[in-house]
């Protein structure tokens, strides 16, 4: 065939004699996939690429742009992605909520519960120079974060000391059983801080603030505001040839559509959290180049539910917050309005957290028996059908949760609930609901791994405070389920413990003090050559020192 | 005789005629709304993302399956309610304002003035905007935010009106005779500034619809109220997966300020016959 070319230019003949090449090898390629025995020779090589490589820099989003990078005084869902890289807690966790090494290399809780002691791995600095020591973790938690940081506060708050044994062994004493406490160390409820900066000064206004010094695997290069926020790898990292990566780029993308955009044209090669909107989902998930989990959001497991102001009526009947729940479609919120991204909640506690229990009452769409207790109430439809009125004012978080009021709304008028909606800012729903200034309104909270940490401040009395947002605003108040919560958070024996919090489950889900409407999940859309990302609860918070990109 | 001659000016101005059967079939379309789509324009009636000419939504489902076609014509009424009682507040502020101004000149006509700057220099839209957020989005909210933004121009047009008007020889003789300010106003000067009014009071019912619908976009609208300008903020996010949610609505709004825009025409051609003539 070649010969017949021959009065052809040479460079034209090797372009064809390319081009044939090609043609057959694609050829070979077809058949061999054709036939089924040969696809494992073909996966072959794909499989040696599994070994991590160096280098390499990951571009993801971060939206909103975060006010700082210094987590110990931020802990926004933005602050906590990127500053994850940057400053390390003690511990990080497992799927399941257990926990692994970050800065602490192995840690021990004595039998009775009191004693926590953990062994800090060695030759660590921080990105200064400067080396780490026992003596940071207990400036941290003692001093630093007891100051700033109200969820540590009310962790490290139980502790009667806390105790450097040597540089690299710190030792935590409880006044009384907490064994939630073992949940406390993760990096945005505990990151350590640099005691030599910060010791003795003003935290808040530390100009150390702007340049971030921590211990993590990535250091902050450069931050352009409103453009993009640049970490590079810590030379000096102490776990050996970590990271992989050269350096990690988060973008500031404010236009939502411009983030899909920036997905699908591989500009980034993750997003996470509500990077993209839910709507978005269904069409990105077809997308050749990415993958889709909704895991990795385990330790802040948000429920989102119907919060229902108690001091007002009928609301404080629980027979009418049983007809609204009764009156809800909660497949139809997941399905469509969230797009299917979450699952159907049982009760108080997000299946993903220890201790759920899901034996408890659970109250599937059925507009007869909502019609029936409200009956039972002496609530009669009146001549246009209206039983009682409500105000639902929605939360005003954007559009996902706009539909979701718009559906509320027509839910219970099927009922004969008939609903008015308010419309609010963020600012001015945050008030009115600290203050109790509202009747129904939609709201969601991340519930931290252990109830006694995220699921018991919504339900126990002692937690009515005034002003005060994401506390018991609904005004609920049972002893029982006060004291089952209080035992709880105390019993060392886990058993015990799933008894009690099995029983607050049934509790709850009788008295319905708020009705659950969806166990929230989040989308993290990671680019196919993007390995070992996103392995921990905390997911794409954690520190990324052994993700790489495959070439 | 001044009916029929009004008619044939109008007629003239063939724009103006389809602008007026647009706007005659959009008014009954709002007029029997409820006969046509019986039920809330909010029910979510059929299954979600429906594509138009489905079985029971012929302009297609919205993501919570509700029908397009019926929030279109509940919309209209939203649209057509907000743009005449808006209109008719600014009517009654300006011109009020205006022939004040007019009638006494000199330091009152100075303070209104210098008021009615104070309005001019601040964007329609951001104060429009701002009202709302501030007095929490409702119907009654949205009329007043859209009269106290549209009502400046009226007031300026109503002043030259009247400032023109006064110094006629009826007026003086009215003076003369001993008429009260009120009654010459009312009386004399009012009814014959009317027609520059009544015209541009007929685009202001178009730029209020439009304020409505921008107001709406932004989630600035009622919440309880169906409206287009709603429904094209709420599918604006869908709109590569699903055109239809956002098209129709916007059609509609597209369709009713044209035809408002063209009477308004046609209006000026019939009320101002000098103009009309120096055309025919």
């Amino acid at each position: 065939m070649t010969r017949r070319l021959s009065g052809f230019p040479a460079s034209i003949q090797r372009g064809f004699r390319r081009n044939v090449h090609r043609a057959a090898a694609a050829g070979l390629l077809a058949a061999a996939l054709a036939i089924p025995g040969t696809a494992a020779l073909i996966a072959a090589p794909a499989m040696a690429q599994e070994t991590p490589v160096r280098g390499g820099v990951l571009n993801s989003i971060v939206q909103p742009e975060p006010p700082t990078l210094m987590l110990g005084l931020n802990q926004q869902g933005p602050t906590q992605t990127v500053a994850g890289k940057i400053y390390q807690g003690l511990l990080t966790y497992d799927r399941k909520l257990n926990p692994l090494p970050s800065l602490a290399e192995s840690w021990t809780v004595s039998p009775d519960g009191l004693t926590y002691t953990f062994k800090l791995f060695q030759n660590v600095k921080w990105h200064d120079g400067k080396p780490f020591s026992a003596n940071d973790v207990v400036f941290s938690t003692s001093k630093f974060l007891m100051e700033v940081h109200p969820r540590a506060r009310a962790a490290f708050s139980r502790c009667e000391s806390i105790k450097a044994l040597d540089d690299h062994t710190v030792e935590f004493k409880l006044k009384e059983p907490f064994p939630a406490f073992i949940q406390a160390f993760e990096v945005s409820s505990a990151p350590i801080v640099p005691a030599h900066i910060y010791e003795g000064s003003d935290y808040r206004a530390n100009p150390a603030n702007n340049t971030p010094i921590g211990t993590g695997p990535f250091k902050l290069k450069e931050w352009v505001k409103g453009s993009y926020i640049q970490l590079v790898r810590n030379e000096d990292y102490y776990k050996k040839d970590l990271p992989y990566l050269d350096g990690i780029t988060f973008r500031v993308i404010p236009d939502a559509a411009s983030r899909s955009l920036a997905l699908e044209s591989g500009q980034v090669q993750q997003t996470q959290y509500s990077d993209l909107e839910p709507f978005e989902v269904p069409r990105m998930k077809t997308l050749p180049n990415v993958t889709l989990t909704t895991a990795g959001y385990e330790f802040v497991a948000p429920m989102a539910w119907l919060e229902i102001n108690h001091r007002v009526k009928p609301l404080d009947d629980k027979r009418f917050r049983k007809a609204i729940a009764y009156a809800i479609d909660r497949k139809f919120i997941r399905d469509k309005i969230w797009f299917g991204l979450g699952r159907v909640p049982t009760g108080p506690i997000n299946s993903v957290v220890k201790f759920y229990d899901p034996k408890v009452t659970t109250y599937e769409p059925n507009l007869d028996k909502a019609k029936a207790l409200l009956d039972e109430m002496g609530l009669k439809p009146d001549g246009k059908g209206v039983r009682a009125t409500v105000k639902l004012m929605p939360m005003p978080y954007g559009e996902t949760w706009t539909r979701l009021g718009e559906y509320l709304k027509q839910a219970l008028g099927k009922v004969g609930v008939s609903v008015v909606l308010e419309s609010t800012d963020a600012a001015g729903w945050a008030q009115r609901v600290a203050n109790w200034d509202y009747e129904i309104t939609t709201n969601f909270l991340y519930q931290y791994g252990d109830p006694a940490l995220g699921v018991a401040r919504t339900y126990i009395s002692s937690n009515i405070r005034k002003g005060v947002l994401f506390t018991n605003t609904m005004g609920y108040s049972n002893p029982k389920v006060d004291e089952l919560f209080d035992q709880a958070s105390r019993e060392n024996d886990p058993a015990k413990r799933q008894e009690q919090y099995s029983e607050v489950q049934r509790i709850l889900s009788d008295d319905l003090p708020v009705v659950w409407l969806l166990e929230m999940e989040f989308p993290t859309f990671l680019d196919k050559r993007v390995k070992n990302a996103n392995t921990t609860a905390i997911g794409v918070n954690d520190t990324y020192e052994s993700v790489w990109l495959a070439k | 005789m001044m009916n029929s001659d009004f008619w044939r000016a109008f007629a003239r101005n063939k724009g103006a005629v389809l602008g007026l059967a647009i706007l005659i079939a959009i008014v009954v379309l709002a007029a029997f709304a409820s006969v046509l789509f019986p039920g809330d324009p909010w029910e979510m009636a059929t299954a979600p993302f429906q594509p138009p000419l489905s079985e029971d939504a012929m302009l297609g489902s919205d993501m919570l399956g509700r029908d397009i076609a019926s929030g279109i014509a509940h919309g209209a009424r939203v649209s057509l309610l907000i743009g005449l009682t808006s209109t008719a507040a600014a009517l009654a502020i300006g011109v009020t304002l205006g022939a004040l101004a007019g009638f006494h000149g000199g330091k009152v006509d100075d303070a209104i003035m210098r008021f009615t700057e104070l309005f001019q220099t601040i964007p329609n839209f951001v104060l429009a905007v701002v009202l709302v957020a501030i007095f929490t989005p409702s119907l009654t909210t949205i009329v007043l935010a859209i009269a106290i933004v549209s009502w400046p121009p009226l007031a300026r047009l109503a002043r030259a009106e009247f400032l023109s008007l006064r110094s006629r020889e009826f007026v003086q003789a009215a003076i003369t005779t001993g008429q009260s300010n009120s009654t010459i106003i009312l009386r004399q000067i009012l009814p014959n500034s009317l027609s520059p009014i009544i015209v541009s009071a007929s685009l202001m019912v178009a730029t209020a619809i439009l304020l409505e619908s921008s107001l709406s976009f932004l989630g600035l609208g009622d919440p309880n109220a169906m409206s287009w300008g709603y429904m094209i903020g709420a599918a604006r996010t869908v709109i590569r997966q699903a055109w239809w949610m956002s098209v129709f609505p916007g059609l509609a709004i597209v369709l009713t300020v044209l035809a408002l825009n063209l009477v308004g025409e046609g209006l000026n051609d019939a009320l101002n016959p000098k103009l009309a003539r120096s055309r025919g």
